[in-house]
């Protein structure tokens, strides 16, 4: 009681005194861009600033869908930490400079993705889609009653959580991870050969399209849009091809299941983490093959096979751009805006969540990257964009819990810069968000 | 000329931390305890060898493990409590979500039983004595115990 009335003398005081800052900056440059003058910790190319609108929220955010006016909704994936509710599964920053505060938190339901279409905020749990009626000024109208969209869908320990987008003709594209690391008879385990005509792909391990305005489907209702992606969080819509991309997690434990052909030192490294440019009926060739990055070629998997020398996947689809393994692609943006330089627009920020398989070898990771672009095709050699989330070079060494921010989700505000979330924090589910801007 | 700057800074990168992270498990095995007799400072040394080459994956270097995925194996019930079910796990994996002080982990733990009895006994004896650890030393015939009760 105390704390709370403590909070109500504070927050006029806090309100007034930011109302008052933010006049004075008013006075000096544009309220837009004056935000992000610094770095936030960040190293990033010449002429772009930082800022660090808000961390430790409870829970961690996974992806995040901004609003025309700046604010963003944001997802909480673990809502409950040590047994105790610590937040509401959806939670709306209101943006006003360098800060992000919270606005409003509702819902029950945590999950990974949030997704802004016609009217809509989608939100996904590990199970299902179900989306909230906007207002015309994006506030969710009945936050008590979503609707479900989809329901019934594969989750079993690895890879839960379910990807969302929704394209401009009304489909609905769902991410379901395999629920295994390569199909092996006895997961991960040593040795384990592949199970013949692999069965998780026949409800996982790739994209599937719903109808976004249709309630209750099934999987039955849609159609599997494309197989053999062992898991895909960060995917985007990519408007100058017309075309869906995803980021896919490669394959773990090379080396730790199948020492008699990879040394520890080439599981660090091996598979690519790649992006995909998906037609509808592609198959990605999970589990018989994985991409290697360093030969350019599709190897036969050695649960099904493969020795580190036999090529396969004939049938499958080649990335248009792959990277170094184990690095974690959360998060996919192509850059639509014009705020930035001329040669981002229309290229792929990718945010990459960090490793924690590369043992014995330093663990990486935990920055974002740019793939240039060029009439809707990979043009060049990706880099490093925005790097630092991790801390001191010793903290993203060690990796994993020692890291201070995990980079997730990404997304375009209106004014073009970017917001990057960040699910994780010093080891603990703790959810932070920075903007990225450029100084024009 | 920036691609090779950036190969550059990534070289350097590399070189860095490789001898950060040499320097680290040069640290840990001075913070390592002594301990009573030979025999045993040899099991610590294997155990430490078989932790570095099958557990460090998951676990992690320091075992602190991976946030909801792979759990840590510092101080909890799991690795200071009763050998057998500890030795249950390493036999037969896991695949359940667990829940470790009130954070659950739910990726996949494989069997480990193509290792040797004397390597289980040692790995599990290292970790149970390492990371802040302090619990009795997993024994040859503890080993052999769980493993005939594992079928």
């Amino acid at each position: 009681m105390k704390t709370n009335k403590l909070f109500t003398l504070l927050l006029p005081t806090v309100a007034v005194t930011g109302l008052l800052l933010f006049n004075a900056l008013k006075n000096d440059t544009p309220p837009k861009h004056k935000a992000a003058t610094g770095n936030a910790g960040l190293t990033l190319p010449a002429g772009f600033t930082a800022s660090l609108l808000v961390k430790d929220v409870p829970g961690g955010i996974r992806e995040i869908a901004p609003l025309p006016n700046g604010d963003i909704y944001a997802k909480i994936y673990t809502p409950t930490m040590r047994r105790v509710v610590v937040n509401k599964s959806i939670v709306l920053f209101h943006v006003e400079g360098d800060t992000a505060t919270v606005k409003t938190s509702f819902g029950t339901t945590p999950g990974s993705g949030v997704y802004i279409k016609n009217g809509y905020l989608y939100g996904s749990t590990d199970t299902s889609v179900y989306r909230y009626k906007l207002n015309s000024n994006y506030e969710v109208i009945n936050p008590e009653a979503p609707e479900k969209i989809v329901g019934g869908l594969i989750a079993r320990r690895e890879h839960q959580p379910k990807a969302i987008l929704v394209d401009d003709n009304n489909n609905l594209y769902v991410n379901i991870g395999a629920f295994s690391n390569s199909c092996q008879v006895k997961d991960r385990e040593n040795g384990s050969m592949g199970i013949p005509g692999c069965p998780v792909l026949d409800s996982a391990a790739g994209i599937w399209q719903f109808k976004a305005d249709k309630p209750n489907q099934r999987y039955k209702d849609g159609i599997r849009y494309a197989t053999g992606l062992r898991n895909v969080v960060g995917m985007d819509w990519n408007k100058q091809n017309n075309q869906l991309f995803v980021m896919q997690h490669g394959r773990d434990g090379l080396s730790d299941m199948f020492s008699q052909y990879y040394t520890k030192e080439q599981s660090t490294l091996l598979p690519a983490e790649c992006l995909y440019a998906i037609k509808q009926g592609d198959d990605a060739g999970w589990p018989y093959i994985y991409y290697d990055q360093i030969q350019h070629k599709k190897m036969l998997a050695p649960e099904y096979g493969g020795d580190g020398k036999k090529t396969g996947g004939e049938k499958a689809i080649d990335p248009v751009a792959a990277f170094p393994g184990h690095l974690a692609p959360d998060g996919l943006l192509f850059y639509t805006g014009t705020l930035f330089p001329e040669k981002y627009r229309n290229g792929a920020f990718i945010v990459f969540h960090g490793s924690w398989n590369r043992e014995p070898h330093h663990q990486a990771g935990y920055f974002v990257v740019f793939q240039p672009f060029k009439n809707g095709k990979p043009d060049g050699q990706w880099e490093v964009f925005a790097n630092g989330f991790g801390g001191t070079e010793a903290q993203i060494n060690e990796g994993g819990n020692s890291v201070n921010y995990r980079p997730c989700g990404i997304a375009m505000a209106s004014d073009g810069s970017i917001y990057v979330s960040v699910d994780n924090s010093k080891g603990i589910n703790r959810g932070a968000i920075f903007k990225i801007s450029y100084k024009k | 000329m920036t691609l090779n700057k950036i190969a550059a800074v990534f070289t350097a990168v590399i070189l860095l931390s490789s001898v950060s992270v040499y320097a680290q498990v040069k640290k840990t095995a001075v913070k390592a305890k002594p301990t009573s007799s030979k025999g045993l400072s040899a099991n610590m040394a294997n155990g430490k060898a078989i932790y570095g080459k099958v557990c460090i994956t998951c676990h992690m270097a320091d075992a602190s493990g991976v946030a909801n995925m792979n759990p840590p194996l510092i101080k909890t019930t799991y690795v200071l409590g009763p050998k057998p079910k500890l030795l249950s796990i390493v036999l037969n994996g896991l695949s359940e979500t667990i829940d470790v002080d009130g954070d659950s982990y739910s990726n996949v733990m494989p069997s480990q039983a193509f290792l040797k009895d004397q390597e289980i006994a040692d790995v599990l004896t290292y970790v149970r004595n390492n990371f802040g650890n302090k619990a009795p030393a997993v024994t040859l015939a503890d080993v052999k115990k769980a493993r005939a009760a594992k079928k």
